[in-house]
């Protein structure tokens, strides 16, 4: 009675621990899974947003751009090459709005006062999202800012750029989406 | 004599004016950076502050704690300043609330099963010990054994 009562309680504990492993390799996999497929030419659902705007406490969901091409673009204002990023950014963003597309910002891990200095002295009119913790920015992978992920007017990830955005890149991968129809 | 009054005067003048600064200064909970730096983490770099000493993240954060250390904030009002800025990732200990308390309470509960369950086995063994003890009755020997110990002894003397 007592050995069964034993085994039990230690096939919970091994059972517990294994959960747990599994939810940590879980976890640390979507982001690289994210890549793997679009590496591999799949389109995939872009892991869930839901955050405050910048500038108000309101909540926006990818669901609101749905039917345009969406440059989400992680940033922080206290990151250098963020700053060195947003002139593209601002040049690119009335090309993708006359397109149907549009680039949006999401600060990471910033001073909310700090980022909205950011937009004003950059001139940058995109919309923009707040991600307070960062818990966003993890879910699609960053680990460094900045970083891209380029949503098809399906609201799939068609491309991912995991650092400072280029002029190639826009070429290359977010214009022939706006060619794309909804 | 007038002189005299005029610089008495400047300088009760210039008391009265540093009185107020002193009296914040004195009031001003005495908090610094580095008695934070041990407690706040650079979320990107995985550290604490005082491990993170180039980040960019990491300089921002300093520099937002100095904004706060000077405006007489205290330790707990910049902690909460920061968690409202960067999320909870941005402090090296979690929380005493919500679900993050279960780093606090789970060991108390662990040690308190622990110690309930080795005082369960220390009174298994007493339980088992005694039943032993009841179970097998010492015997008396029996006068044969009694002289045979006897003469044992005898030719060891």
């Amino acid at each position: 009675m007592r050995r069964a009562w034993t085994t039990t309680v230690g096939l919970i504990v091994i059972a517990l621990f294994v959960a747990l492993l599994g939810y940590g390799v879980l976890r640390s996999n979507r982001a690289t899974s994210l890549d793997a497929a679009v590496a591999s030419g799949k389109r995939v659902a872009p892991p869930s947003v839901n955050l405050p705007w910048l500038d108000r406490s309101e909540h926006a969901t990818l669901a609101d751009w749905r039917g345009k091409v969406v440059v989400l673009n992680f940033w922080a204002s206290w990151c250098p090459p963020c700053r060195e990023e947003a002139p593209l950014l601002a040049r690119w963003q009335p090309q993708l709005t006359s397109a149907g597309g549009t680039i949006l910002g999401v600060d990471t891990l910033d001073v909310a006062s700090d980022a909205r200095t950011f937009m004003a002295k950059n001139k940058l009119d995109y919309p923009s999202l707040r991600d307070r913790g960062g818990d966003t920015a993890r879910a699609f992978g960053v680990a460094a800012y900045p970083e891209s992920i380029v949503i098809d007017r399906k609201g799939r990830v068609a491309a991912v750029m995991r650092g400072p955005l280029d002029d190639t890149f826009m070429r290359d991968h977010v214009r022939p989406l706006l060619r794309e129809p909804a | 004599m007038s002189r005299l009054v005029s610089l008495i005067a400047l300088l009760l003048a210039l008391m009265l004016a540093g009185a107020p600064a002193t009296a914040l200064a004195a009031s001003c909970p005495k908090t610094t950076v580095a008695d934070l730096e041990d407690e706040v983490m650079c979320p990107v770099c995985q550290t604490t502050l005082a491990l993170a000493r180039e980040a960019p993240l990491a300089k921002r954060e300093r520099a937002f704690i100095s904004q706060l250390v000077r405006g007489c904030k205290s330790k707990q009002e910049i902690k909460q300043a920061l968690l409202d800025q960067f999320g909870p990732t941005v402090l090296a200990l979690p929380q005493d609330k919500g679900f993050d308390a279960s780093v606090y309470v789970l060991p108390i509960v662990g040690g308190a099963v622990a110690a309930g369950a080795v005082a369960f086995m220390l009174l298994g063994w007493r339980r088992r010990g005694r039943r032993a003890g009841t179970a097998v009755p010492r015997r008396r020997s029996t006068r044969s054994e009694d002289l045979l110990l006897e003469a044992e002894l005898d030719r060891l003397r």
